[in-house]
């Protein structure tokens, strides 16, 4: 597997995009993988009960998302310092989640990427993640 | 024609001064253990994790390690929730939020910061402190109070490897409410947007601490609930109160570590005269020694003047003596 080193990224560059299908399926298992039971990411009807369209995204997937969605260009050498979220809104079944992310920053060998996942409705999550790359070999 | 009588509404003012009052007791609770995850960290969960997530990153197993943002995962209740619940400072502030008719929720931020990651066989205890409460404020979904809490996650030799700042608005659903005005859909809890209403604000602290170029590092910590001590950032001295220059190597060169928040009693006085703005009388300053080799002034609150005594074990806790300004104080705690 591919791994990025510390002099192969520039700031300013971009991430390739990632854009994941928000079946039912998706939202349930994640849910579930992160040991969370609340009726609204599992039970449509208890969703819509509480006024939400569907079954949404729990938090601790967003979290775990947007760690993958950098882990997946930076490689398995890349260690992920921190996660910096700001929820925004909901990520319903049915609908797709895209993220998109550029190197906002560069400072004693720590990286920071802005990266912001969209939905049809708008931002679901802005932040930064924070990782250190290995240096070239 | 008699008129009925109006039906009692609670005063909005008093709402918010009984929401802050049990908001600064809840923060003053200071850090709370809650009970260790039920399973240690292991590949089953990992493997099921990266699978429904789609992370096919290697290195985890490769290395027996778990991905950094499961870090929550280990410590959640799943299904045992209604049994033996941990008593949390959270819960009693949402439940007041509710009460008062402040039913929504929304999480707006997760903060996560690793530092480390977390092996494979490890067992992680969670630890708890409501940080603040902070409202009402005027938001896109109602009149809100956001509620924000620290969540630290201990490894087995007691050293922190994970910490999470957590904050959710609480909000009175429009329809209970009639219509207000909305504030812009990106506003959340640091926004400019975001202005308080004039009600419910609390009267300046009249005294403030001095913030230089040498102490702002303090207070900044103070806000964020860590004890921030300097350190000579070439000798590794550390130093308080901070100055500019390390007393050991005279280097210029400063950082800081952050204090465990343990400490004991080194010396006392109990104030009783002359009065103090803003304070009470009789109150207690002591010196706080910490086990990180500093000594540092402080009050003593949550015990009666006359149960100090020297040599006590003390806990450090964040009191708001207003919208703006925290200090550390200390509390009787456990060695």
């Amino acid at each position: 597997m591919r791994t990025l080193t510390e002099d192969q990224v520039e700031l300013g560059s971009a991430l390739p995009e990632l854009s994941i299908d928000l079946t039912p399926t998706v939202v349930v298992s994640t849910a579930l993988a992160t040991m969370d039971f609340t009726p609204v990411h599992h039970d449509v009807e208890r969703a819509r009960a509480q006024g939400s369209k569907d079954i949404f995204l729990n938090i601790l997937t967003t979290m775990g998302l947007v760690e993958r969605y950098v882990t997946d260009w930076a490689g398995p050498a890349a260690i992920i310092r921190r996660i910096n979220v700001k929820l925004g809104v909901p990520a319903y079944a049915g609908d797709r989640l895209s993220f998109t992310g550029t190197i906002v920053s560069r400072a004693a060998g720590e990286l920071t990427v802005e990266v912001r996942g969209k939905v049809s409705l708008g931002d679901h999550a802005t932040g930064t993640i924070t990782l250190t790359l290995p240096t070239a070999p | 024609m008699t008129d009925a009588p109006a039906p009692s509404t609670p005063d909005p003012a008093s709402v918010d001064r009984e929401l802050r009052e049990l908001a600064d007791k809840q923060a003053a609770l200071g850090e709370m253990r809650g009970a260790p995850a039920a399973d240690p960290v292991n590949a089953p969960m990992i493997r099921h994790w990266q699978d429904a997530l789609g992370d096919a990153n290697p290195a985890y197993l490769d290395q027996g390690v778990a991905p950094p943002a499961m870090i929550q995962v280990w410590t959640m209740q799943g299904l045992r929730q209604h049994a033996a619940k941990d008593r949390s400072p959270v819960d009693d502030t949402l439940a007041a939020l509710n009460a008062h008719g402040y039913t929504g929720v929304v999480a707006t931020n997760c903060e996560q910061t690793y530092h480390r990651y977390v092996r494979l066989g490890e067992r992680l205890t969670p630890s708890t402190r409501f940080t603040s409460l902070v409202g009402p404020k005027r938001t896109a979904l109602g009149e809100g109070y956001f509620a924000t809490w620290n969540v630290t996650w201990y490894g087995e030799a007691d050293e922190p490897v994970a910490e999470m700042m957590f904050r959710i608005l609480k909000f009175r659903p429009r329809t209970s409410q009639g219509p207000s005005s909305a504030a812009p859909p990106s506003e959340t809890a640091g926004s400019e947007a975001a202005k308080p209403q004039e009600t419910g604000r609390r009267e300046p602290y009249p005294l403030r601490p001095a913030v230089n170029a040498d102490t702002a590092f303090f207070w900044e910590g103070v806000q964020q609930g860590e004890l921030r001590i300097q350190r000579c950032a070439d000798c590794g001295e550390l130093r308080h109160p901070p100055g500019p220059v390390c007393p050991a190597c005279r280097s210029t060169n400063r950082t800081h570590t952050v204090a465990s928040g343990h400490g004991t009693v080194y010396s006392y006085v109990v104030h009783h005269h002359p009065p103090v703005p803003g304070r009470e009388t009789p109150f207690v300053v002591a010196v706080v020694e910490l086990p990180e080799g500093v000594r540092i002034v402080g009050n003593i609150v949550d015990c009666p003047t006359d149960a100090v005594s020297i040599g006590m074990s003390l806990r450090v806790t964040y009191r708001a003596l207003d919208d703006e300004l925290v200090l550390p104080m200390w509390a009787p705690g456990e060695s």
